[in-house]
């Protein structure tokens, strides 16, 4: 660990075992470093897990498994791509990836914000929930594979399908099954027969065109691109047919 | 009226003459079968509401209530018993699932009741646990695999333990499916008597906060209420992988359970399903159990144990053996016979095996790859008094959960319609009328005398075995004799038979 001044620092990953790895960040950090700067990482799980406050982590390299899970707080920038369960139930706080990602992003993350360059895989943004002020946002340039908001609950998806695999559908099949509650946005059209049962194509209005103005806004802000072109294109907006999808289900004996 | 294919349950015998027309339970039955008919002058009722949960018999000033099992029955047949016709009427007019609270009530084995204790005479002799000092102390947690001393004191830091004073905790309950003042009374017995309860998955209500040193957080696949700081207020936290009372199903709680505080509590808005699904979808593998364990060891800086709780299925020592590889400190087993807030019925009654055969099989297969000490067995799934918790310890358990026995303590009257919210005890309900009728520091005495007498008695199933630490009957089963049992059963349970 070289510390330049009091409050940014640097760690070198090389080689370094996640638990050791995270032992060096939250000691940086409890050092009062503002900004953490993690090189050379090379698949190193659990960065930011469980950590709260509003230091800056900047990750170079691939970011492992559960970065910034139950993260609360915190601004996490990686150079590189992430894995599997990227803000895995996180609270608060800003990711953002500069490359795609894995599967399970954002499951049932509660609040906070995170920017996906690139692709990402299965099961994206599942039982994301919200409540009262929190509302959690998932921004996602390329293109998403199936299971995207299953059982999503709350919060906001937004698929863009700038990049990602040649003749390959933005998003895989059963999309948003079992959602009660949020909404998500998806650039350019979807099949019907990829929809998940619990989820609704409606038009978008004025408030679904602020939204995604600010938020790609964001996104373009963090990886560059013309908002104004991106915006152009037509939307499809998903919501839940009902809060309440298995209401009528059970019967008392 | 309406007509119907089937008779009520019970039926409600009302004494006209000690009535006193008091409507005392007009006032006491959520359930509404108690009602002032105006025009008439007096009370009435519908039989046809009632649960048999004895709320309105209890609190009868005249004792002028009786209820009873509804007489009619169909014609004896052994194949179509009224539970069979009864439920295909109510499927034929709902086409719904069928629902139903607490564990089965199915007379499957119950081992416990084919186990019988050793006692000590003339050698060895028993010890009278009332002049005698008696150890019931217990931890729980990863065992190193072998001590370093130096100067007499332990070279390497231990992995975190839970540290019992007598082996019986109170298993998962969420707020949501109880009160909180239910929660408040297991929360205050389990500081009082130096154990832990279990939060289940519902979160953990702020008021709770100050119990956290005797709290288990659990973190379920819905991930409700689950934060850093969550996480932390714990002693240690709990992944819940499955409950015996319905494996291979999720959670359900409905939108009416949640109101302003479960909302908070759960962090999910009010009046919307709490839907936690049957698997933890970024779960597929003993590697991805291994992933969560490990979030939340990092997330607590390694300082809580993690436990698994999975349910008794037909694999599990091998899934047992995984969840110890995959790095859980506590294993919690919960048996087929367990309880729930709510669960498919068909589910319940049909779906896994006991918890005496799961826990000798997975004790055995542990010991087996020498890796019981990596973790602590916890069981569940009816641990009904304290010769269950004798026999499960002889059997290889660490520790016992107690759900359902906890709740009897509160004055439940297992009527079965926890999942209905109209619990009138005030334990499975969110109305306020209701759950007002629970007291938290009388619940709390109760909770605590039940683990308090539990204890005397166990102290003195020990002494009659010339046992004066719990720790000497762990896995212990030549303590242990089978009566009643096929050779089979006494191989699995790995007891000799009774003479033997």
């Amino acid at each position: 660990m070289t510390i330049s001044n009091a409050s940014a620092v640097a760690i070198n990953a090389q080689g370094l075992y996640y638990k050791e790895l995270n032992e060096k960040i939250r000691a940086a950090l409890a050092a009062g470093a503002a900004t953490v700067r993690v090189h050379s990482v090379n698949g190193q799980r659990y960065i930011g897990t469980g950590l709260s406050g509003n230091a800056s982590l900047i990750v170079e390299g691939t970011a492992g498994n559960d970065l910034g899970a139950y993260m609360n707080g915190l601004t996490v920038t990686v150079y590189g791509n992430g894995q599997d369960g990227i803000a895995n139930t996180m609270n608060a706080g800003t990711i953002v990836i500069h490359g795609s990602t894995g599967d399970t992003l954002g499951y049932a993350m509660r609040d906070g914000e995170v920017y996906v360059e690139g692709s990402v895989g299965f099961r994206v943004g599942i039982h994301m929930k919200e409540y009262q002020e929190k509302v959690p946002v998932l921004v996602i340039g390329g293109k998403a594979g199936s299971f995207f908001g299953e059982y999503m609950a709350g919060g906001i998806l937004i698929l863009l399908g700038l990049s990602g695999r040649e003749g390959h559908p933005i998003v895989g099949d059963f999309c948003g099954t079992g959602m009660h509650g949020g909404v998500m946005y998806i650039r350019g059209n979807v099949e019907e027969h990829q929809l998940g049962k619990e989820v609704k194509v409606v038009e978008l209005d004025e408030q679904d065109r602020e939204v995604l103005g600010k938020y790609v806004g964001r996104y373009v802000g963090h990886f560059g691109g013309d908002a104004g072109e991106i915006l152009d294109a037509p939307f499809v907006k998903l919501i839940p047919f009902n809060k309440r999808p298995y209401g009528n289900l059970y019967v008392g004996v | 009226m309406s007509f119907h294919y089937t008779t009520p349950d019970f039926i409600v015998d009302r004494d006209e003459r000690r009535c006193t027309q008091c409507q005392i339970c007009v006032r006491q039955c959520a359930n509404e079968v108690h009602r002032w008919h105006e025009r008439g002058r007096k009370v009435v009722h519908d039989d046809r509401k009632c649960v048999n949960c004895h709320r309105c018999v209890l609190t009868c000033p005249a004792d002028a209530l009786t209820i009873r099992k509804f007489p009619n029955e169909y014609r004896a047949n052994a194949n179509w018993t009224d539970h069979y016709i009864d439920s295909i009427y109510k499927q034929a007019a709902t086409g719904s699932v069928l629902l139903s609270g607490m564990g089965t009530d199915k007379p499957y084995p119950i081992y416990w009741d084919h186990l019988l204790l050793n006692a000590s005479q003339v050698t060895n002799p028993s010890i009278d646990p009332l002049r005698e000092p008696m150890e019931l102390k217990t931890f729980l947690g990863r065992k190193p695999d072998a001590l370093s001393i130096n100067d007499g004191k332990l070279a390497e830091a231990l992995p975190p333990q839970l540290e019992l004073d007598l082996p019986i905790m109170f298993g998962a309950m969420s707020f949501g499916a109880v009160s909180l003042n239910t929660m408040t009374s297991l929360a205050r017995a389990a500081e009082r008597m130096g154990t832990y309860f279990c939060t289940g998955e519902g979160g953990l209500h702020r008021d709770l906060y100050q119990y956290g040193a005797h709290t288990i957080t659990q973190v379920a696949s819905g991930r409700f209420g689950v934060h850093p700081e969550y996480l932390e207020a714990g002693a240690a936290i709990e992944i819940k992988i499955g409950q015996g009372a319905k494996p291979g199903i999720g959670g359900h709680l409905p939108g009416e359970k949640v109101g302003m505080d479960v909302s908070l509590t759960r962090m999910i808005p009010e009046g919307s399903d709490a839907i936690s699904p049957a698997p933890h979808h970024d779960i597929y593998s003993i590697e991805d159990l291994r992933q969560l364990i490990y979030s939340l060891k990092e997330a607590t800086e390694y300082r809580k144990p993690v436990a698994v709780k999975i349910a008794a299925v037909h694999n599990i020592a091998a899934i047992a053996s995984g969840a110890a590889r995959a790095g859980a400190d506590i294993i919690v087993i919960d048996g087929f016979r367990g309880g729930t807030g709510a669960a498919p019925l068909r589910t319940r009654d049909s779906v896994g095996i006991p918890i005496e055969l799961a826990l000798a099989a997975v004790d055995q297969r542990l010991r087996d790859e020498s890796i019981r000490h990596q973790v602590s067995l916890v069981v569940a799934g009816t641990i009904r008094c304290s010769s269950d918790v004798v026999k499960a310890i002889a059997l290889g358990a660490d520790a016992c959960y107690i759900g359902t026995a906890a709740l009897i303590a509160l004055g439940c009257h297992v009527c079965q319609n926890c999942y209905s919210g109209k619990c009138n005890w005030g334990i499975a309900t969110q109305r306020p009328e209701l759950t007002e009728r629970l007291d938290p520091d009388v619940g709390a005495g109760l909770a605590a005398n039940l683990l308090k007498a539990w204890a005397h008695e166990i102290k003195d199933m020990l002494g009659g075995m010339g046992i004066n630490a719990l720790e000497s009957l762990r896995g212990n089963r030549l303590m242990l004799r089978g009566i009643g049992l096929s050779e089979k059963e006494l191989e699995i349970l790995g007891v000799k038979h009774a003479g033997e």
